[in-house]
């Protein structure tokens, strides 16, 4: 507010005139910002694509550069409960298989990091917060991979949750987010049909086989399940990013659906849902299952889970261990670059 | 940690074996071009052959993308993304 | 003695190892794309050992298939270089071995798309393809280090200091390779010591580095005669076959 006072006869009428200028300049600044949403929200409403440089509300932007580089840290995280197995794979072509999908999820990381970038979020900055505990990842990550059936049950189970996720997302109204989706998603098949097939064969195999992926499917069942998170009523954040079109289904029916879907999947193999309260409901047409236990998943989100710690732990390292490195290679560009000039 | 000098971002353009022209595909960092490319091949094609790859370093490209006409407070031609790094700050300067 | 079925174990057990070896970086490299180009380094050798066992297991025509040599021999029997079983250490170290490993299999495989076994020619054709690739980022990587800041050089410097010794048994020769040489079938290794030489030095130029002065030769590998590294490596790797023998995956 112009704070300049000229005494001059119709000083009044000159502050005043200041001061109704400025009022308008400020209004006009409320109209364009209201006036910008309307339109952001129009966009949305008819499906068209918000790109890099577009207007966007700042929450909308802070919420995507949340969600999208969540699930780039889960991507990276989730290569290590795998990667656990990659040198004890049973034989060549599931060590291979392995390894190809392992690396196919680090690709996946990358380009969930690059869409985040284009909404000036840096991707340095945003594993740092991984590595200190501020930025958040898929909890499911955070259970040990003991026996290789977990192998099976996390391709089966795991993938199969995150493309009930992603599959919608294809279509969520920011581009570089919905494009990356399209990307993953194609590569995300052959990762739950290897992991049905790795526990079909041991579901299908010896007495041990059979054990070993039975104890797995009673290990991850219950945590895959709260992979969807939490009731929709007790979620924060679902119904502005249902109204953005940044989540397009509900964590409620996402569940749903990867249960109706999933329980004949392991009936087919012999193996049983570790869910006493499960129950076919003729009327409704879906599985009634039992209650989640909550307590858990918040410990687990809130850094307490089998394998927060560690996982935590190893990405930090390969980035402090690997810091050298990155030095390095900067360094030997510059040199190359000033002898050139030279 | 995060602005101890990384490596630059770098945007991806890829043709297909059967594709008439480069078609953005995505970012990656990479210290230099040769590296850029190399690691495009890895996460971007599998390396599969007959392809070709650009590298752009996203410090060199400009947009124009005017979707929005009446985008009242944006520059109309403008860095492809609205990037911390972009933008050179002295270096006592800290928290930016 | 089958020699044939030795030599194609020789070949087929560096990939074997080197495989196994660079898949322990899985979610550990220094960056992710660097995650990305060693796991697909790594997929690539896993990919040629499958090949070569398979062969391998065709020649020796005793039942065996490429799975139960991967897994089932004991360590007296794996005929990889010691170069190979060499642990991970940091990226520097992985990297020059890498170097050492790729500057000789790619003249190799150069040579053996030739042979007069048209399997063994065919596998070395395709691997050829990816070794070149593997040789580019390996001598990139090595240089970047070497000539980068201080720190990289004298932790390359070092590497190099230790695994220089155990590049000669690369070129390992006996009787195996003898009788081969004489049927067309294997690649007379002393043939191209000195391209090899040659091309690593000017590598280790442009890096800055300098080879150690301490030429002694190490070796055994060829024969069975393993470091200590190796015994680890594969209790690892075999695990789930002797936990579980006699079963399907």
């Amino acid at each position: 507010m112009a704070k300049i006072i000229i005494f001059t006869e119709q000083n009044q009428y000159f502050y005043v005139y200041i001061f109704i200028a400025l009022l308008k300049l400020k209004n006009m600044k409320e109209i364009s910002l209201v006036e910008l949403e309307n339109r952001f929200q129009e966009k949305v409403d008819a499906e068209v694509r918000i790109e890099p440089n577009d207007w966007m509300p700042e929450e909308y932007r802070r919420t995507l550069i949340r969600q999208i580089s969540q699930h780039a840290h889960s991507e990276v995280v989730g290569m290590l409960p795998e990667g656990n197995w990659i040198t004890r794979a049973p034989n060549l072509r599931r060590k291979a298989v392995l390894l190809a999908k392992v690396q196919d999820e680090a690709g996946h990381g990358l380009y969930l990091y690059s869409a985040v970038e284009t909404l000036g979020a840096d991707r340095e900055s945003t594993i740092d917060d991984l590595h200190s505990g501020k930025a958040k990842y898929s909890s499911i990550f955070n259970y040990p991979t003991p026996t290789w059936a977990d192998m099976g049950a996390i391709g089966w189970l795991v993938d199969g949750a995150a493309i009930m996720n992603q599959v919608p997302l294809c279509r969520c109204s920011y581009g570089p987010y919905a494009r990356a989706m399209v990307r993953v998603c194609k590569e995300e098949s052959f990762h739950q049909r290897q992991g049905f097939e790795i526990i079909t064969v041991l579901a299908q195999g010896t007495p041990e086989q059979k054990a070993m992926a039975q104890d797995a499917l009673n290990r991850f069942w219950w945590p895959a399940l709260m992979m969807f998170g939490p009731n929709d009523d007790e979620s924060k954040h679902s119904k502005q990013s249902m109204k953005w079109k940044i989540k397009r289904l509900s964590n409620d029916d996402l569940r749903q659906q990867f249960v109706d879907v999933t329980v004949p999947q392991a009936e087919l193999i012999g193996l049983t849902i570790p869910d006493p309260d499960l129950k076919w409901n003729k009327e409704t047409g879906h599985y009634e299952f039992g209650a989640i236990n909550w307590d858990e998943f918040w410990q687990v989100v809130e850094g307490n889970g089998p394998c927060n710690h560690d996982r935590i732990k190893a990405r930090r390292e390969a980035k402090e261990n690997g810091m050298w490195v990155r030095e390095a290679a900067l360094a030997h560009a510059e040199k190359r670059a000033a002898r050139k000039t030279a | 940690m995060a602005n101890a000098k990384e490596w630059p971002l770098w945007e991806v353009f890829i043709r297909s074996k059967q594709g008439l022209n480069h078609k953005h595909v995505g970012s990656l960092r990479a210290p230099d071009a040769q590296l850029a490319i190399e690691n495009a091949r890895d996460v971007y094609t599998r390396r599969s052959e007959g392809i070709s790859i650009w590298v752009v370093e996203s410090n060199n490209l400009y947009a124009s993308d005017p979707q929005d006409s009446d985008a009242f407070f944006e520059p109309s031609e403008s860095k492809v993304y609205r990037h911390p790094t972009f933008y050179d700050v002295p270096d006592g300067i800290s928290h930016m | 003695m089958n020699s044939l079925f030795e030599y194609i174990l020789r070949i087929g057990d560096d990939s074997l190892i080197l495989g196994q070896r660079l898949a322990e970086w899985c979610g550990h490299g220094p960056i992710l794309e660097e995650d990305i180009a060693i796991t697909n380094i790594s997929l690539d050798l896993i990919g040629q050992a499958t090949n070569f066992l398979t062969y391998a297991a065709e020649v020796e025509n005793a039942g065996r298939d490429a799975d139960k040599l991967a897994f089932l021999r004991i360590d007296r029997e794996y005929k990889n270089v010691v170069l190979v079983e060499q642990p991970n250490g940091d990226f520097g170290d992985t990297m020059v071995r890498q170097f050492l490993f790729d500057a000789f299999r790619k003249i190799y495989f150069e040579r053996l798309q030739h042979s007069k076994d048209e399997q063994l020619a065919a596998i070395a054709e395709k691997s050829l393809k990816e070794t070149r690739y593997h040789l580019k980022h390996s001598s990139e990587w090595v240089i970047r280090l070497g000539d980068g800041t201080e720190e990289s050089h004298n932790r390359v410097q070092n590497s190099l200091n230790v695994l220089w010794r155990y590049r000669t048994e690369l070129f390992y020769m006996d009787q195996v390779d003898e009788e081969l040489i004489k049927q067309g079938i294997a690649v007379d290794l002393y043939s191209f010591r000195t391209e090899y030489d040659s091309f690593v030095n000017s590598i280790l130029d442009e890096a800055t580095l300098v080879p150690p002065a301490n030429n002694w030769e190490f070796g055994g590998g060829r024969i069975g005669k393993h470091s200590e590294h190796l015994g680890h490596l594969l209790a690892e790797m075999q695990y789930m076959q002797r936990a579980y023998p006699n079963m399907e995956w």
